[in-house]
């Protein structure tokens, strides 16, 4: 038997390989001749991207850094950068926090059997996720809290907190006595484990008789009561610095500025939407078909809450509400808008107009978001592949 | 023994009357426990607190008359509408148009030629809606050009420097999806390719964009741009921005078609190759066009995201319906009524966003039952 | 309790119906589903229902335990009423098992857990008792070998036993089928009937809503044919089959037994 040659340009591997060889090399060149310009601009303009201004001085006052302490005058650019990341962070997971929290509610409320607070949530949800967030941000900024909160005088308290038109002053807790104060965790660890065991044990012993005790209230109680006299006992090892009303503003205590709170506002708001609506899905999703099965072996509503509809539910909730935590961090970029410190603002924002090194800045700040892109796919993938083992 | 009995069917009865009517809908739905009670009541409580004040605000009490803030200074209690009526065409047309209200025509023609289109594209049984969304993507852009921008015809020229409010806001969202389409489907095949370079490429390029927020491709955009091309040629930041906003979009195109094309059964690909279609036939005549219908509603809900992220352009300086509203609301003229023009330019935003998201979930529901039936 | 006492009421049972069906009316909205239903099931008796889609036969067992609301008339399961009362429904529901078309086994759970979650939170059993209970079942319907899988793992008949298996778990007075084979293929349809009959054999109380004339005639008391939301016949399976005496239920059984 012979074999015809078949010449090259029909031979599908061939053909694939010439290809990618082709589009390989358009793109690199594509790639490169933009490189080479930018090359050329940049010295035409005689600008000299290096990373030697990492290390000068910023001559710009950030008024916002809780974790590193800002000097006017000593603080240098590199250290604006960090700052500005562990502002995104700090918003971030402010964020995450309370619009999971109000997601959730608001999600649950949708589906409530009552009409009119199904209706109010239906109304929340198409209202909140339908208008931009830029001017959800703005809007309460500019237009809610700066025109109508009070000065720091006239703050509006809430126990401990005040709210005013520079923000929300809270007490911050501190250490007073480092000793006391390892010895008071050292308890409060003590009595975690304790209580890890109480629920083993009450685990097997439900397995053998099938006596259920309520482990949960016990372990609260005991952890609450234990640390309640054991920080009375040490004579308070944890102090509060609580803010107080100086002549012109609080003193003391720590402070969300009005930015910050504005934008945390807004972002849970907006994002608690899109949570609410993924939570009503997944809810929705489980079928009635469930709901009857569970009936009809005689489990209770509670029951086939706990046991039937939430660990269900929870499937199809959680990965598109991690994507919205993502979304989130990166909608916090907005931040720009009303001047809260976050990468945006105070990198590729001041930093840049400052330096006017562009490529370098611009890089470093989607290299930022690309990490955390990245971090919440690996997170993701995770979370998938543990689900599809446990269903396989 | 084998007397035929003929079945006698019983009378169809109404419900009991206690089941059934307003009265046992409101006890199911309002009061059918203590909890239900005490929901209904709280939440009426709620509605009662916020909603009749704020109609009073919005409506009842409302200034509508008048040309400039004397008549809204003098009633602090309603809002203040006179100012959307006076600066009403620059809120929706830009500068350029509402300076020259001979010219304001074109903008209006072009937006209306859109909703014509539009209008029988959304209702169900129009025919050949495939050539009249390909009309409206391919020949309508050209109209707007020559509309809006002008130059032909001795038409005056408004330059794009000057276009502002929701017409700039219309003009980015639809430069966005009709640049990004293309490049998406391209992408979403090269993602799902068998050359390995191909599909290295095409993940890059999406996971790439969809990892940065627009707002820092914004900046990128603006600052950058001018850099990568050779001097001597020149962008203004309008054409900055829809270029910025065109590489973003086309990668959230490519997930959504993408989607589509996952969802299309393995079968149509290999009934195709039975009959000996190469790679571009199957897809362009087989594959892509199921695929695209499709993943019509996840185009849209990215089409909403991108409509609701042009007000990031604001940042950037550019005078969309938002920046738009809130300069006007800080002009000496109008100082102290932003809430009014944020409503506004909200309101618009919302319209629009909501009905294409109901659009969209209408749409997913037919392709459900469709899909479950075929 | 004395032996006398013991003995009256175990006799007292066997005479008194498990089930009593009295006017039962139920309507969708405005639709009339069923009207004006007696019906009584004494205890270890089995009854199968059939008749045309849409004739409400269903509805009716997915209303002896409150998976549907009736609006009048009275159903009375085991000496007790069903009300709006929840104690009483979650009681009347688990000492009736209840076998669905689509199976309606928790994904999430493993086929062992299917059988053991209501005996340990509804019976308070403890997990041991339960685990041991439900492999004696599961061995009962042949499958104590999946045990460990999840039901995505499994096939439709295998599922359908699954089902069967976690009903019994909760030692049930009265099992109810509803279509318990249409959606299985043929031969899956065969393991689940055989398992059916098996338990048909050891005493248990059973309606049955089914399209298989076969099993009727081999397990049944009394087939009982619906249609329009009326009872419109019952009688023993020999002479339901060969003596009908509606012109409908004719109709019926020409359309399906010659199919």
């Amino acid at each position: 038997m012979s074999k015809t040659k078949i010449p090259f340009y029909r031979n599908p591997k061939i053909r694939s390989l010439f290809v990618q060889f082709f589009v390989l090399s358009l793109v690199s060149f594509l790639i490169l001749s933009i490189y080479q310009t930018t090359v050329s601009n940049l010295i035409e303009r005689g600008i000299q991207t290096s990373t030697s201004f990492f290390d000068d001085v910023a001559p710009f006052k950030i008024g916002f850094s809780p974790f590193l302490d800002f000097d006017l005058g000593k603080t240098t650019y590199i250290e604006v950068f960090y700052i500005g990341i562990l502002n995104t962070i700090l918003i971030a997971i402010l964020g995450i926090i309370a619009s999971t929290i109000l997601g959730f509610i608001v999600g649950i409320v949708r589906l409530s059997p009552n009409w009119l607070a199904s209706k109010c949530a239906l109304v929340y949800i198409e209202v909140f996720r339908n208008v931009p967030l830029l001017l959800q941000i703005m809007f309460w900024n500019f237009a809610v809290f700066l025109a109508t909160l009070p000065p720091p005088k006239k703050s509006i308290e809430f126990g401990f907190l005040y709210l005013n038109s520079r923000g929300l002053h809270t007490p911050i807790p501190y250490v007073e006595d480092e000793l006391r104060f390892n010895f008071w965790i050292f308890i409060l660890l003590m009595t975690v484990v304790g209580c890890i065991f109480l629920s083993k044990w009450a685990k097997k012993s439900f397995e053998h008789t099938g006596v259920k005790r309520p482990v949960f209230f016990y372990n609260f109680l005991i952890f609450t009561i234990l640390a309640t006299l054991s920080y009375l006992a040490l004579g308070g090892p944890l102090e509060f610095d609580i803010p107080v009303l100086g002549k012109f503003n609080f003193k003391g205590g720590g402070q969300l500025p009005l930015p910050l709170f504005s934008l945390w506002f807004a972002l849970t708001i907006y994002t608690s939407a899109f949570i609410a609506e993924n939570v009503r899905a997944g809810i929705s999703s489980v079928s009635t078909g469930q709901l009857e099965a569970a009936n009809s072996i005689g489990l209770n509503r509670t029951q086939t809450i706990n046991m039937i509809v939430i660990p269900q539910a929870m499937r199809v909730i959680i990965p598109p509400t991690i994507s919205q935590f993502l979304n989130l961090t990166k909608n916090s970029s907005l931040a720009v808008a009303v001047g809260y410190e976050e990468i945006v603002a105070v990198w590729a924002g001041i930093s840049l107009n400052q330096t006017g090194q562009a490529v370098i800045i611009i890089a470093m700040t989607i290299i930022v978001y690309e990490c955390m892109s990245l971090f919440t796919s690996f997170i993701l993938n995770m979370y998938n592949r543990k689900v599809q083992i446990t269903e396989r | 023994m084998n007397k035929n009995e003929v079945f006698i069917k019983l009378p169809d009865r109404p419900p009991p009357s206690s089941t059934v009517g307003i009265i046992a809908w409101t006890q199911k739905n309002l009061f059918s426990s203590t909890t239900n009670t005490l929901t209904t009541i709280l939440f009426f409580y709620l509605i009662y607190l916020y909603i009749p004040p704020f109609f009073d605000w919005a409506i009842f009490n409302a200034n509508f008359s008048g040309s400039d803030r004397s008549i809204c200074d003098a009633n602090k209690a309603g809002a203040c509408w006179t100012f959307i009526k006076v600066r009403f065409d620059q809120l929706l047309f830009g500068l350029y148009f509402a300076s020259n209200p001979d010219q304001i025509w074109r903008p209006v023609v072009a937006l209306s030629v859109f909703v014509l289109i539009l209008i029988p594209l959304v209702i169900e049984k129009t025919p050949h809606k495939k050539w009249l969304l390909i009309f409206l993507l391919t020949i309508y852009p050209i109209i707007f050009i020559i509309l809006v921008y002008g130059g032909y015809f001795g038409i005056p020229i408004s330059n794009t420097t000057q276009w502002g409010g929701f017409l700039l806001t219309f003009a980015l969202a639809f430069v966005g999806i009709v640049l990004a389409l293309p490049i998406g489907i391209i992408l979403a095949l090269g993602r799902r390719s068998e050359m390995p370079i191909i599909r290295a490429l095409s993940v890059t390029y999406i996971e790439f964009w969809r990892g940065t927020p627009l707002i820092t491709i914004l900046f990128m955009a603006s600052v950058m741009l001018p850099l990568f091309f050779p001097s001597g040629v020149e962008f203004d930041k309008v054409v900055r921005a829809m270029i910025g906003i065109t590489l973003f979009q086309s990668a959230y195109t490519a997930e959504a078609v993408r989607g589509g094309l996952q969802a299309i059964d393995k079968g149509q690909s290999e009934a195709s190759m039975a009959l000996g279609m190469g790679y571009w036939q199957r897809n362009v005549f087989i594959i892509l066009p199921q695929a695209l219908k499709i993943s019509i509603p996840s185009i849209v809900n990215t089409f909403i995201a991108l409509f609701k992220d042009t007000s990031l352009v604001s940042i950037i300086g550019l005078l969309d319906l938002l920046n738009m509203s809130q300069t006007a609301s800080r002009s000496l003229d109008w100082n102290g009524y932003d809430i009014e023009g944020y409503l506004f330019a909200g309101f618009i935003f919302w319209a629009c966003c909501y009905g294409m998201s109901s659009y969209s979930q209408k749409l997913e529901r037919k392709l459900d039952t469709e899909g479950r039936t075929e | 309790m004395t032996s006398a006492s013991a003995s009256k009421k175990s006799t007292k049972n066997e005479i008194s119906p498990i089930i009593t069906i009295n006017k039962l009316n139920k309507w969708y909205g405005k639709f009339h589903v069923l009207k004006d239903i007696d019906l009584e099931v004494n205890k270890t008796e089995k009854i199968v229902i059939c008749g045309p889609s849409g004739s409400g036969k269903s509805t009716l067992i997915r209303c002896i335990n409150r998976l549907e609301v009736h609006q009048e008339g009275s159903i009375i399961v085991d000496g007790t009423e069903l009300t709006d009362d929840v104690k009483q429904i979650n009681e009347i529901r688990s000492d009736v098992g209840m076998v669905f078309q689509h199976f309606n086994l928790f994904p999430h759970l493993t086929v062992l857990e299917n059988c053991t979650l209501a005996p340990i939170w509804v019976r308070k059993k403890s997990k041991l008792e339960a685990d041991e209970m439900a492999m004696e079942l599961l061995t009962k319907v042949k499958i104590p070998d999946q045990a460990k899988k999840y039901p995505g793992q499994l096939s439709g008949g295998q599922q359908q036993r699954v089902a069967i298996a976690r009903a019994l778990c909760m030692q049930p007075r009265v099992m109810l089928f509803d279509e318990p084979t249409s959606a299985l293929d043929p031969e899956m349809i065969k393991e689940v009937l055989e398992t059916m009959i098996e338990l048909a054999e050891s005493g248990m109380t059973m309606l049955v809503v089914t399209h298989e004339m076969g099993f009727a005639n081999k397990v049944a008391d009394r087939v009982i044919f619906m249609d329009e939301g009326q009872i419109v016949e019952q009688n023993d399976p020999k002479n339901f089959f060969n003596n009908p005496k509606s012109d409908r239920t004719k109709l019926f059984l020409s359309q399906i037994l010659n199919h």
